[in-house]
């Protein structure tokens, strides 16, 4: 846990909730698409903050602490993401929710 | 998992579980599927949950609900970039049990109903996902879960607001930005006594608090905070068009970073430990963005139906979820009846929603979503409301102007023309 008040770093924040590893990627980046401009679109909207731009100018996703909302999803669509859920049992286990 | 089922449920959140619950109780032989560890696993809520249009539904469920808090105090904060107003409306009829509406977090609410359910008959299978349906002769037959084909008179695609069940079965397509928010929260766990104090609680009392204005830095959206019994809910929901190209572009989690920051949240939260973060995605389209609802085998219910409603003041959907479950187990046993589950025997599902609080609701409110989508909403009348309240206060060198010509001097001609044309003609639509 952390001091409320007290910035944290994303990563560390994501470290507090629990995560079970999956081990196939349940999104991915259709290949080709990753310096699509609406692809961008994720690193603003992801809460997770799991999507990043390189130096060649292409979106990474990173899916260690993928919480599985799909905001992704929605705002680059199906043709710029191949999205589907975790296997079952795996990602994210909300204690709370 | 052999044999055939009279219902398959995908989904164990509150849709599924109202289903299957009602299913099981009319003595059907039901599998409902979870892909988490345990329902409520892959779940969140802002908050809080409405109960009174529902509880007849479940008469057996409340008295032992694992609820956080009764919400005897409703509260509106009014943000500027520099100040804030706050309401808090507390009432006779708020101030005991049994509350009109809880707070809740979901993993040990639909923990709870699930086992609720097992107690009902139904067979939960959890750690498992559906991979796809299965059709026989264009009717939805049953689904491929875990390797097997497992069958059943009839399909509920109660998997949440991104259903890929729906999608596949032809009753939705992906949703449009314009059309969806995402909220994203932190539990933050403080000292009962203090949480008690900090928000003038007495014994099992709560409180909801929605933040209009800077929060969402003039996006569609708003803050929210729910007191439960040792821990506060604390979270943003914003638009998700508005979020991918309103200007200024702030990313997602920094949104909540800037709202904690605000003095009026720090000093509430000061002392709390963080104890988990999560995000959701809410539907925010209303009656004219609902999904199909039925189909040959197949019914849709609670998110993924796009069941919630953001009304302004209030932002429902789990009672919602529960109602639809509720309607679609009434559907199936009269499809059964009938003997017919193809689209024409399930459209019964409709008409029972039609009749119900659900789809008044829906229809009611159609052209909220509509209305609300102003930025003057989320920029102009906070700012404006904050600083009348200010010039109010506002004692400065020397005599003080009368309250009247104080306001009209912040309301040129101009802003009560748009305000009268334009503002409240929308308005008229909440």
């Amino acid at each position: 846990m952390s001091e409320a008040t007290q910035v944290m770093g994303l990563k560390a924040k994501l470290g507090l909730d629990v995560f079970k590893h999956d081990s196939e990627f349940h999104i991915r980046i259709i290949p080709g698409c990753e310096k699509d401009p609406r692809l961008k679109k994720a690193i603003l909207v992801c809460p997770a903050g799991l999507y990043s731009e390189n130096s060649q100018g292409e979106v990474e996703l990173d899916q260690d602490g993928c919480l599985e909302c799909g905001t992704c999803r929605i705002a680059c669509g199906s043709d710029l993401l191949d999205w589907h859920y975790p296997s079952g049992g795996a990602g994210v286990q909300f204690r709370f929710g | 998992m052999e044999g055939r089922f009279n219902a398959i449920i995908i989904g164990g959140g509150l849709a599924g579980l109202a289903a299957a619950y009602t299913l099981a109780e009319a003595g059907q032989e039901v599998l409902l599927i979870e892909r988490g560890d345990y329902s409520g696993a892959k779940n969140v809520t802002g908050g809080r949950m409405y109960i009174r249009p529902i509880k007849d539904m479940f008469p057996d469920l409340w008295k032992k609900a694992p609820f956080e808090r009764g919400i005897a105090h409703e509260e509106v904060c009014i943000e500027s970039e520099t100040g804030s107003i706050l309401f808090r409306y507390s009432g006779q009829e708020t101030a005991e049990a049994p509350y009109q509406s809880y707070s809740v977090t979901r993993a040990k609410f639909d923990k709870y109903f699930a086992k609720q359910a097992e107690r009902k008959g139904v067979s939960i299978v959890t750690k498992t996902r559906v991979d796809d349906l299965v059709w026989t002769d264009g009717k939805v037959d049953g689904v491929v879960a875990g390797g097997d084909e497992l069958r059943a008179d009839v399909v509920l695609a109660c998997d949440g607001v991104m259903s890929l069940t729906a999608e596949k079965a032809g009753l939705r397509k992906p949703g449009d930005p314009k059309h969806y928010a995402v909220g994203f929260k932190e539990i933050i766990e403080l000292d009962q006594d203090l949480l008690e104090a900090r928000f003038n609680l007495k014994d099992d009392q709560g409180v909801a608090r929605l933040f209009m204005g800077d929060v969402t830095k003039g996006k569609f959206g708003g803050g929210f905070l729910y007191t439960n019994k040792s821990s506060i809910s604390l979270g943003v929901v914003i638009g998700i068009a508005d979020l991918m190209n309103e200007e200024p572009h702030i990313p997602a989690p920094e949104m909540l970073e800037l709202f904690k920051k605000r003095p009026e949240i720090s000093a509430l939260i000061e002392g709390g430990q963080i104890a988990e973060y999560s995000a959701h995605v809410i539907p925010e389209g209303g009656y004219n963005h609902l999904s199909k609802l039925y189909g040959n085998g197949i019914l849709v219910c609670g998110d993924a139906a796009g069941f919630s409603i953001n009304s302004g003041i209030t932002v429902r959907g789990m009672e919602y979820a529960m109602g639809s479950g509720y309607y679609a187990a009434q559907a199936v046993l009269k499809a059964k009846d009938s003997g017919d589950f193809s689209v024409n025997g399930l459209s019964i599902y409709k008409k029972l929603l039609d009749d119900s609080f659900v789809m008044k609701d829906f229809k009611t409110f159609k052209d909220v979503p509509e209305a609300m989508d102003h930025k003057r909403l989320f920029t102009y009348y906070p700012e404006l409301a904050t600083s009348i309240i200010q010039k109010l206060y506002d004692i400065s060198d020397g005599p003080k102007g009368r309250i009247i010509p104080t306001v009209k001097g912040m309301l040129g001609f101009k802003e009560i023309w748009e305000i009268v044309t334009k503002d409240i003609r929308r308005m008229m639509k909440l």
